[in-house]
């Protein structure tokens, strides 16, 4: 073994933590860890202490925390309090732009096409086909069929479309039944959004009022 | 080699029957070697617009199951020396075969044949998917009414996805004055949701009730408009470019005619 040393133990008022290193093998852990005990077993007799085991960045599976649990067993005075990982950090680029999916086709009756994030359809959406999204849905053709985005719950999402024809809107569980509730079908590009829970459709220029950070860069 | 072709619609009652008869026959007119195959079991229809109801002897089933070669259950026409068709069974239903029955049976027609005219029946179940299975090209038969062009969508997409790259539409039953008058669906705007290639339009014709009661395809009378549109089909079918008839063409005719008379 070198001279480094992946597990630091530090005492804390409630027991003790077990620093372990997230970078460096799984086994060479367990190989430390069965050092650290053999080294220190005056230390780990005697009273209950409680240990609390911090993996970093390391996700692990339960068999292997089951290993370590069986290590640190064979001192009948440590008691395992928990043994955690960092919750996993979001790449920050994901969160700015969700997939956008791109397709291209005409969705027809009886079709149904789901998707993870935005869909950008190149195509049309005839009566009777439909399409899920968990976030926006963009149908650069004809939309005479149905649409939920933000399946998930996402009221922000919105409903884009060249001719907006559809069947049915549904963004997030608000649902909408043209022309009933609101006509349209103008000849410029529109879009359905929620408006304090209620669908509503506007003209596409008018989304950057709405959502300011899609047109954050316009050049010099 | 010869090339099968299914009619089909989805939607029943909108002429696919009509459709083959009449393409079958329009094809046979222009020399063409044609076998009409009907898939429709249990609700065999294609005979009687033929008028060959009386001469089957063997059906499709019958072929299917081994009962007899399929030479032996094509019945040849009364009219066209090169025309065939095979009848579906009236007795059986969709279930007693199955689509590799349908496509060997297909296949072996293939070389005796220019073209094979596959009637499909109504719905997209079992008795579709038999008679999808041995073509190579589809025509799929709509009116101009919201349920048949919802259906024929439907449709369109299932073909789509069992390899039919680019199925032809034809519609059916137009009725000019109306869609002039916009109380009928528009062509244009029935071919742009099903945005697929246009290969006829057929108006709204009497005779064609008229024929199919008689059995005589209604291809046969040169008087009848729609023998004219099925006619036009069948030499797009063979590569020919045909423009599209103009579909108030005959009300202009009789509006010269009326006005030779003085009536106009």
């Amino acid at each position: 073994m070198t001279g480094k040393s992946y597990i630091t133990i530090k005492g804390i008022k409630e027991g003790l933590v077990f620093l372990l290193d997230d970078q460096c093998e799984f086994v060479t852990l367990l190989d430390e860890l069965n050092a650290k005990l053999d080294k220190h077993v005056q230390q780990f007799t005697g009273p209950i202490v409680h240990i609390f085991i911090k993996l970093g960045a390391r996700q692990l599976e339960e068999e292997d925390k089951e290993r370590i649990r069986s290590i640190l067993r064979r001192q009948g005075n440590l008691l395992i309090q928990s043994i955690e990982s960092d919750p996993p950090t979001v790449d920050p680029t994901l969160k700015i732009a969700p997939t956008l999916h791109t397709m291209t086709g005409i969705i027809r009756s009886g079709q149904t096409m789901e998707f993870d994030g935005h869909l950008l359809l190149l195509g049309d959406v005839n009566p009777g086909g439909t399409i899920k999204c968990s976030g926006d849905v963009y149908v650069l053709g004809a939309l005479r069929g149905s649409v939920h985005a933000g399946v998930e719950g996402d009221v922000n999402a919105i409903i884009a479309a060249s001719l907006m024809k559809p069947t049915q809107l549904r963004i997030a569980d608000i649902i909408s039944r043209p022309p009933d509730e609101w006509t349209s079908a103008e000849p410029w590009m529109e879009y359905a959004f929620l408006r304090e829970g209620t669908m509503a459709i506007d003209k596409m220029t008018s989304l950057n009022r709405q959502r300011k950070e899609v047109m954050q860069f316009k050049g010099v | 080699m010869g090339e099968a072709i299914v009619v089909t619609s989805g939607k029943g009652g909108v002429g696919k029957t009509t459709t083959s008869a009449n393409l079958g026959t329009a094809l046979a007119i222009f020399g063409k070697k044609v076998c009409m195959v009907d898939t429709d079991i249990g609700l065999r229809n294609l005979d009687v617009v033929m008028g060959l109801e009386n001469r089957i002897i063997y059906d499709l089933i019958d072929v299917a199951e081994g009962r007899c070669r399929v030479n032996q259950a094509l019945i040849k026409d009364k009219r066209f020396d090169e025309l065939y068709m095979l009848p579906a069974a009236q007795t059986k239903d969709k279930n007693d075969i199955s689509p590799e029955q349908v496509r060997q049976i297909i296949e072996s027609l293939k070389p005796d044949f220019d073209y094979i005219i596959i009637d499909c029946p109504a719905g997209i179940e079992q008795g579709f998917r038999n008679a999808i299975a041995g073509a190579s090209q589809a025509i799929v038969v709509t009116t101009p009414e919201n349920a048949a062009v919802r259906d024929a969508d439907r449709v369109i997409g299932l073909l789509e996805k069992s390899n039919f790259p680019s199925p032809k539409l034809v519609i059916n039953r137009i009725r000019p004055n109306m869609m002039k008058s916009g109380d009928m669906l528009e062509i244009d705007d029935i071919c742009q949701v099903l945005a697929i290639d246009l290969i006829g339009i057929i108006p709204d014709d009497e005779y064609v009730i008229k024929a199919a009661n008689s059995g005589e395809p209604t291809v046969m009378n040169v008087d009848s408009r729609a023998a004219i549109a099925y006619r036009n089909i069948a030499r797009r079918i063979l590569g020919e470019t045909v423009p599209l008839s103009q579909m108030d063409e005959k009300s202009g005719m009789f509006r010269k005619v009326k006005k030779f008379l003085g009536m106009g």
